[in-house]
C-alpha cells in the first residue's frame, strides 16, 4: 500500500515536471535566442546553446586522391561515396566523418569527430539595436557591412508606461469613489445606477469603438495620452467598482459609525479610512488592469493609431515588427523579451495580489 | 512670524465674509480646470523629451484627478447643508456614472443605430449589414473558424486546468508548478504570438517544432500557412497555453475547497481515485467549472491579437475579431463593423442576465 502510494507520487511529479518544462520552454527559447547573435541564429537552433554532441572539426587535413572525375564514385578509407556526397561529408566508421573540403581538384579533406560542444557565443547587440534609435552597423559572414535603422523601443517603453500607470490609477480612484458612494451613500437612483455596472462587466468593448472613435476625431483626442486614459479607464470601470464595492460595502459597519459620531466628513472618512482599509482589494484591481493595459493592442491600435509612431506603445511596435522584420529572429526575440520584462517582473514579484484580482475579475468585457 | 500670523488672520476674515466665499469657490475651481486644459495643451503640442513628457504626464493625469474629486468636494461641502447632503453622492458616484455613459452605456446604442445604415452611415439600409455577417464567404469562413476556437480552445484549456490542478494536488512541488503554468498569463497576447511564431518557423534551424520534426525523420512544414485547416489548430494551441493558468488557480482553488473528510470517506468506502475524480471532485467544482468555461467562451468570441500577429486572417485563420477591425478601421465600413460588434454583444447577453440574476439573488442592495 505505502509503496504503491509513494510510487504514485512519483508518477504524479514526474508527469507534472514534464507539462512545466514543456510550458516554460517556449519562453527560455525566447529568452536565450534573444542574446544570440543573427548569424547564430539563422544557422543553429537556441537549443544548441545546451551541451550536445556534434561534429566538429579536428583540423587535420588530408589529402585527396589523385584523378578522380565528378561523376565516378570515389572510394576513400575504404568508404564509397559520390563527390556531391564527400562534400557534404560522409561517415567512415562511427565517430568519424570526413567532408570534401574546396573543389574536385585542388581541395582537402577534413576530419570530423563526433565531440562535446555549446554554442555559447552571447551578444546585448541584439538589444542594443532594439532598443536604441540610431542607426547600426551590420557585418556580414562575407566581410561586408550594411546600415540598419534602430527599433527605438525605449521611445515605446515610456510611452507604455505613460499609458499603463494613469490607466491604472485613474480607474481605480473614480471606481474607488464610487464603490463607495454605492455602499455607505443613499440617493435616488441607486440601485438602479448599480444593476448598470453589473450589466455593463461583460458588455464587449468593441461595441464602444466606432462612437468613441468619432468623439475622439471631434474633441481631438485621437492620438493623445488623455484618450487613452479614458478609454482604459472606461472599460475597466465596471468591474474595478464592481469589485471595490463588494470589499468596501464588507467593511464593518461601526468603524464607520464612530467616525460619523465624531464629526468626519464622508471625503474624510473616505481618504482617511477607507481606502488604508481597501489596500489589499486595490493592490489586486491594480495589478490586474496594470498588466491588461500594458498587454493591450486593440485599444492602442484604435485610439492611438497606426501613423503617430510618436506615441505607439511596445504591442503595437512588436506587431509592427513582426510584419516588417519577420525573419530577423534576432530583433524579435530580443524585442518580445523587452515587452515582458515589465509583466514578468511584476508577476513574480505580486503573484498573489495578481492571482486574487484575476480570479475576481473572471468574466472582463 | 508675526505678521504673517495677522495676514493669514486677515485672509481667513475674507474668506469667511460671504463675498469671500462666493469669489473662492468660483475660483478655485476654475483656476483648477485652467491649470489641467493647459497641462493638456502642453502634453498635446510640447516637443519636450519623452522622458519629461511621460513624468509630466503621468503626474498630470493621475492629480488631476484627484484634485478634481478634491475641488468639486470641497465646493459641495460649501454649500448649505442640506445641499450637501443632496449633492455629495453625486461628487462621489458620479464621475464613474458619466464615464461608464460615455464610454459604455450610449455606444452600445449609437453603434446599434449605426448598424442599420451604410458605410459612411448616410443611407438607411435596414438588416443588409446583418445579413452580410451572416452570409458573406468570409464571414462563414471566420464564423466557422470562431467556433473551432470556441469548442477546441475551451476544452482543451479546462482539461489541461483540470488535469494540472489535480496532478499540482498531489505532487511535491505545488506551488513552483502552479506558478509556472501560470507565468504566460502575465504576457502579452502579442508577445505570445511572437514567441510562438518562432516555434512554428518553417526553418527547422529557428523553429522547435520542425526541428522535432525533422529529427525524427519527417519533413518541415509551414504550420501557420500550408497545413490549412489544422492552422487553426496552431494558433489555438497559443491560447490555450496563455489561458491554462487561469483555469488552474480557479480550478484548484475550488478542489481545495472540497472538505478532506468527504475524499476520505470515499477512499474508506473502497471508492477508486476514478471514482472519487467522477463522483465528488467533478459536481463539487461545476459551479467553478462552469465560470471557467464562461470565461473562455467569451475570450475565444472576441480573440484578435493572437490571429492578427501570427497570420493576420490569412492562410483560412479568419476570425470575428479580426474581420471587425479590418471592415471597421481599414475598409471605413462603418455599418458593417457596427453589426459585428452588436452580433457580439448578443452573444453574451445570456451571461449578462445570469450576471444580473446572481446579483439580484445575492444581494440586500
Amino acid at each position: 500500500m505505502k509503496i504503491t502510494r509513494r510510487r504514485a507520487t512519483y508518477i504524479v511529479n514526474a508527469v507534472l515536471l514534464f507539462i512545466v518544462v514543456v510550458w516554460t520552454v517556449p519562453i527560455v527559447g525566447l529568452l536565450v535566442s534573444s542574446f544570440r547573435q543573427r548569424n547564430d541564429i539563422q544557422s543553429s537552433g537556441w537549443w544548441t546553446v545546451l551541451p550536445h554532441q556534434g561534429w566538429m572539426s579536428t583540423g587535420e587535413e588530408l589529402p585527396i586522391p589523385p584523378d578522380q572525375t565528378r561523376d565516378q564514385p570515389i572510394t576513400i578509407e575504404g568508404v564509397t561515396a559520390t563527390f556531391d556526397q564527400w562534400r557534404e561529408g560522409v561517415a567512415v566508421n562511427n565517430d568519424t566523418r570526413l567532408v570534401w573540403v574546396g573543389n574536385l581538384r585542388s581541395g582537402h579533406l577534413e576530419r570530423y569527430t563526433l565531440q562535446w560542444s555549446a554554442n555559447t557565443n552571447f551578444t546585448f547587440d541584439n538589444y542594443q539595436q532594439v532598443l536604441g534609435g540610431k542607426s547600426f552597423e551590420i557585418r556580414n559572414v562575407d566581410g561586408s557591412t550594411n546600415t540598419v535603422q534602430g527599433d527605438n523601443l525605449v521611445d515605446s517603453f515610456l510611452n507604455s508606461l505613460t499609458v499603463a500607470i494613469p490607466s491604472t490609477v485613474i480607474p481605480i480612484l473614480i471606481a474607488a469613489f464610487a464603490a463607495y458612494g454605492f455602499a455607505w451613500m443613499r440617493f435616488p437612483g441607486r440601485r438602479l445606477l448599480f444593476i448598470a455596472v453589473v450589466a455593463l462587466l461583460v458588455v464587449p468593448l468593441q461595441i464602444a469603438l466606432i462612437p468613441i472613435l468619432r468623439d475622439y476625431v471631434n474633441l481631438e483626442l485621437n492620438g493623445t495620452f488623455l484618450g487613452i486614459w479614458l478609454a482604459h479607464t472606461g472599460f475597466g470601470l465596471p468591474l474595478a467598482t464592481y469589485l471595490l464595492y463588494n470589499y468596501i460595502s464588507n467593511l464593518p459597519k461601526d468603524i464607520l459609525e464612530s467616525a460619523f459620531i465624531d464629526g468626519a466628513s464622508h471625503f474624510t472618512i473616505f481618504t482617511r479610512l477607507i481606502l488604508p482599509l481597501s489596500i489589499p482589494a486595490l493592490a489586486s484591481f491594480a495589478i490586474f488592469q496594470f498588466l491588461w493595459v500594458w498587454n493591450d493592442y486593440l485599444v492602442a491600435l484604435i485610439f492611438i493609431g497606426i501613423t503617430n509612431r510618436d506615441a505607439q506603445v511596445l504591442t503595437q511596435r512588436i506587431a509592427d515588427m513582426v510584419g516588417s522584420r519577420g525573419q530577423d529572429w534576432h530583433l524579435l526575440t530580443s524585442a518580445g523579451f523587452v515587452s515582458m520584462i515589465v509583466p514578468l517582473l511584476v508577476f513574480f514579484a505580486l503573484q498573489r495580489y495578481f492571482v486574487r484580482g484575476l480570479m475576481a475579475g473572471s468574466v472582463k468585457g | 512670524m508675526q505678521q504673517e500670523r495677522v495676514q493669514s488672520n486677515f485672509a481667513l476674515d475674507f474668506i469667511g465674509s460671504t463675498l469671500g466665499r462666493i469669489l473662492v469657490s468660483v475660483f478655485v475651481p476654475l483656476a483648477t480646470f485652467l491649470a489641467l486644459y493647459y497641462g493638456f495643451i502642453f502634453l498635446r503640442d510640447s516637443g519636450a523629451p519623452r522622458g519629461i513628457i511621460a513624468i509630466t504626464a503621468i503626474i498630470w493625469g493621475v492629480g488631476g484627478v484627484a484634485a478634481l474629486y478634491f475641488v468639486t468636494n470641497w465646493f459641495v461641502e460649501r454649500l448649505p447643508g442640506e445641499w450637501t447632503n443632496r449633492l455629495q453622492p453625486f461628487v462621489f458616484v458620479g464621475p464613474a456614472v458619466v464615464i461608464l455613459a460615455w464610454y459604455l452605456a450610449i455606444p452600445t446604442f449609437r453603434t446599434l443605430y449605426l448598424s442599420f445604415f451604410d458605410a459612411n452611415s448616410n443611407n438607411f439600409v435596414g438588416l443588409d449589414n446583418y445579413t452580410a455577417v451572416f452570409t458573406q464567404r468570409i464571414m462563414i469562413e471566420a464564423w466557422t473558424n470562431n467556433l473551432i476556437w470556441m469548442f477546441v480552445g475551451t476544452a482543451f484549456t479546462v482539461i489541461f486546468g483540470l488535469f494540472i490542478a489535480i496532478l499540482a494536488d498531489r505532487s511535491s512541488f505545488e506551488r513552483v508548478a502552479k506558478s509556472f503554468i501560470f507565468m504566460p498569463m502575465a504576457i502579452s497576447m502579442v508577445g505570445a504570438g511572437v514567441i510562438w511564431k518562432f516555434i512554428y518557423d518553417v526553418n527547422p534551424n529557428i523553429g522547435m517544432l520542425n526541428a522535432v520534426v525533422t529529427g525524427a525523420g519527417g519533413k518541415a512544414q509551414g504550420w501557420l500557412t500550408l497545413v490549412q485547416p489544422w492552422n487553426n489548430l496552431f494558433l489555438i494551441i497559443v491560447m490555450v497555453w496563455l489561458q491554462t493558468g487561469y483555469a488552474m488557480v480557479l480550478i484548484s482553488s475550488a478542489i481545495k475547497s472540497i472538505p478532506e473528510e468527504l475524499l476520505e470517506a470515499a477512499r474508506v468506502d473502497g471508492a477508486n481515485e476514478i471514482e472519487i475524480f467522477f463522483r465528488i471532485i467533478i459536481p463539487n467544482i461545476a459551479g467553478t467549472l462552469m465560470t471557467v468555461i464562461t470565461t473562455i467562451v467569451i475570450f475565444t468570441l472576441k480573440i484578435f491579437d493572437i490571429v492578427m500577429v501570427m497570420t493576420g486572417g490569412q492562410f483560412g485563420t479568419e476570425v470575428i475579431g479580426v474581420r471587425f477591425y479590418r471592415e471597421m478601421f481599414v475598409s471605413g465600413n462603418t455599418g458593417y463593423g457596427a453589426a459585428i460588434a452588436i452580433v457580439l454583444l448578443i452573444a453574451v447577453i445570456p451571461v449578462m442576465i445570469y450576471n444580473l440574476r446572481a446579483f439580484s439573488k445575492r444581494e440586500a442592495f
